[in-house]
């Protein structure tokens, strides 16, 4: 199997890996210090590819995606929608209508293939960037629009979709992924070798946060305990300004190895490659063998937030390149090609998103502003006389001004 | 009624904490086996078992973040800092994570954490080892935070802490670990949000908490030598804060002076002196005085009983007071 810990095999390269997706490997990382074609952080090196970016479908020793063209062109649709969310919280944020918005554009196939993989019984803790997820786990995209325009600080029900909220602090939810997988544990919902029981966690996090100390611990406690998580980062190359190779010297995949537990390299453009590979992580969380690190290799077409420029800091000749990797555009061709769809198909989905996107739109500026006397309502379980008090204060002070313009 | 020390008592109170609720969970460095560095967790494990007593990787953030995910999941874990000053690791978890996800996801995550804090000097200890956070804790909106200052207290307010639903920073006073009391474990202990008056007095009030209240017990006794008759009030809940019992206090004493380990800029005796004039301003005879440790880096260990308050500061403030 994959990269066993403290075996030091690897996933062996698959075929039809693009060499050109080598260009962005920097001179300045020291390869000298490791084997072969391993080098930093942005060097694709061992890929499990099974859709290649022209939409050809692949062999690898190790992973297969059994599922029916149906079932792709479910996540195709999956990932037309995310984009055109994507698209349209763009756009509202361009018209002053969000404050923020943190595109996930190319990284379609790295949420869809691995929220695809979920149980209901799993439980996923994204960062800020995971709309994809959060539609497979069925969160109304409006509810993800709160948080960016301001009307809320979460915007669902984590316990209802098993999605816990967007974290902004870089990596911290990694640690409550573990801690939630140890819950798991203790509940005596893993490794039962029951299907429709047994459960795992998957965490989100991108190649930026791998510097964390709290991503770092939660590798050290989840190995330690056995829990049952999967490490799911994207590395879409770029943490704001800053390459990959700025946060490590070597693939990211390969950190598994050094806390005990298997590493993969998914091409994250590849919606199947990601769909088989995390389903195999999941299993093996919930069959109890513990944690694994999944690095879906990705790109961030789009800037960090809608408050970034990347052109300060990246050529657009990287853009292109990765373009012509696009996650689904490679599936489209497949598809078509293999008659699972047809341009009618196409058309009925590009209606369905733009009428989603309509529905978003004016659900957005419905959103109703949040109600300041309220706020001191959520601070405690228990609320405290203090916060009552300042309350009740605050309430007679806006109370005061009924009936002034 | 059972005489035990501070420590016994947390144990105790921990000891029924696990069995009263089996989603009760003890996580920390070196708590299993060893019983912790204080010995407060000692036979926990052996009774309860490694899924309930768990001995932690060496990593405070990690501590708490997995504590965390365990309150998401249903659990109630009760996180030992081995010191106070080993805490800063986990500050961006307690601060960002603990305190925050209540409020916003509108109360659908609800964080019943203990995070339990041996806090303060006087043991002679290396650097890191006795000092006194818990004002960075009482600032922080959505926790709570408490510090219990004999065994009776430390036995029934754990418990409390460990049945709250609401996140409780539990600041345990290190050198009074090993002093003895009488503890009640049946009669039902007083709310743990409310502060004690453990000596009544008419002249001046000293307002304080933790390790303090001993010192604060043996300054009145000295003073009643001078014909000065001095309340105590054991503050126990430092966020929130009991005012109500605090205002009682001032408006017969019309003196108050405050007494904390923690350096003065800032601290507690900062925000009660605030409360007292807003609430009091009419009561008082002298402005609030405040003794505390120096606004400078906690010392060596050969300086603590300088930098630490101790009689002769408190009454010399109380004689400040009497002097308005």
């Amino acid at each position: 199997m994959p990269c066993a810990a403290g075996t030091g095999g690897s996933v062996t390269r698959a075929p039809g890996v693009d060499p050109a997706a080598r260009t962005r490997v920097r001179e300045d990382v020291a390869m000298s210090e490791h084997s072969g074609s391993q080098g930093g952080a942005g060097d694709p090196g061992d890929l499990v590819q099974l859709l290649t970016p022209e939409g050809v479908r692949v062999d690898h020793p190790d992973f297969s995606f059994g599922g029916s063209d149906e079932q792709v062109a479910g996540y195709l649709r999956d990932m037309m929608m995310t984009r055109r969310i994507d698209a349209e919280a763009t756009a509202l944020q361009r018209q002053g209508e969000l404050g923020l918005w943190a595109s996930c554009l190319g990284q379609e196939a790295a949420q869809i293939g691995s929220g695809r993989s979920l149980k209901q019984q799993d439980v996923a803790f994204p960062s800020y960037r995971e709309h994809g997820v959060a539609w497979c786990r069925g969160v109304p995209p409006l509810q993800l629009l709160a948080m960016f325009r301001g009307t809320d600080l979460g915007g669902w029900d984590p316990h209802e979709k098993n999605f816990f909220l967007y974290s902004i602090i870089i990596g911290s939810q990694t640690l409550h992924a573990t801690g939630y997988a140890m819950g798991m544990e203790a509940d005596g919902v893993v490794g039962n070798d029951d299907p429709d029981r047994d459960a795992a966690v998957i965490s989100y996090f991108g190649d930026g946060a791998t510097s964390q100390g709290d991503v770092n611990e939660a590798f050290v406690f989840s190995a330690s305990y056995q829990a049952p998580v999967v490490f799911f980062c994207q590395n879409n190359q770029w943490a704001i300004s800053e390459p990959s190779e700025r946060q490590s010297r070597i693939p990211l995949y390969r950190r598994a190895s050094g806390f005990g537990f298997p590493g993969v390299r998914v091409d994250g453009n590849d919606v199947l490659a990601v769909r088989a590979v995390t389903e195999w992580a999941l299993d093996r969380a919930r069959s109890g063998q513990g944690p694994t690190l999944i690095e879906a290799y990705t790109y961030r077409m789009g800037a960090h937030t809608t408050s970034d420029d990347p052109t300060k800091y990246r050529m657009a000749a990287e853009l292109e390149h990765w373009r012509l990797k696009d996650p689904i555009e490679r599936v489209r061709a497949y598809l078509q090609r293999s008659g699972g769809i047809d341009d009618d198909w196409l058309a009925a989905v590009n209606a369905e998103a733009d009428a989603l996107a309509k529905d978003l739109r004016s659900g957005c500026l419905a959103l109703p502003d949040p109600d300041p006397v309220a706020s001191f309502g959520w601070v405690y379980e228990e609320q405290t006389p203090y916060l009552a008090e300042q309350q009740a204060r605050y309430a007679e002070y806006v109370a005061s001004f009924e009936g002034e313009h | 009624m059972t005489r035990m020390t501070l420590g016994k008592a947390l144990n105790a109170g921990l000891r029924r904490a696990l069995d009263a609720n089996p989603k009760v969970m003890l996580c920390g460095e070196d708590i299993g086996k060893l019983g912790g560095v204080f010995r407060i967790t000692e036979g926990l494990q052996k009774d309860f078992g490694e899924g309930r007593v768990i001995d932690s990787p060496l990593a405070e953030s990690g501590i708490v973040g997995t504590a965390v995910g365990l309150a998401m999941r249903g659990y109630r874990p009760v996180v030992e800092i081995q010191f106070d000053g080993f805490v800063y690791p986990a500050y961006d978890q307690i601060v960002c994570q603990v305190a925050k996800l209540h409020n916003r996801s509108r109360g659908r995550i609800t964080m019943p954490m203990v995070i339990r804090l041996p806090f303060g000097g006087g043991i002679g200890a290396v650097e890191h080892h006795s000092e006194s956070p818990e004002a960075y804790f009482s600032h922080t909106a959505g926790l709570k935070v408490v510090s219990c200052s004999n065994p009776n207290d430390a036995y029934w307010m754990i418990q409390q802490a460990v049945a709250s639903d609401d996140p409780v920073i539990f600041c345990e006073p290190k050198r009074r670990y090993h002093e003895k009391g009488d503890v009640d474990e049946e009669s039902t202990p007083m709310p743990l949000h409310q502060a004690k008056v453990v000596r009544p007095g008419r002249d001046a009030t000293l307002l304080t908490y933790g390790p303090m209240v001993k010192t604060c017990l043996d300054a009145a006794l000295a003073a009643e030598d001078e014909g000065r008759d001095l309340e105590v009030i054991d503050l126990r809940t430092l966020s929130p804060l009991d005012m109500a019992t605090v205002a009682t206090s001032v408006e017969k004493t019309g003196r108050v002076v405050t007494v904390h380990e923690a350096s003065v800029n800032l601290g507690l005796g900062a925000e009660l002196a605030a409360r007292i004039t807003e609430q009091c301003f009419y009561n008082l005879e002298a402005p609030v005085l405040r003794v505390g440790g120096f606004d400078t880096p906690y010392p060596a260990s050969r300086m603590e009983e300088a930098f630490l308050p101790d009689l002769d500061r408190i009454l010399d403030a109380v004689d400040r007071s009497l002097a308005y």
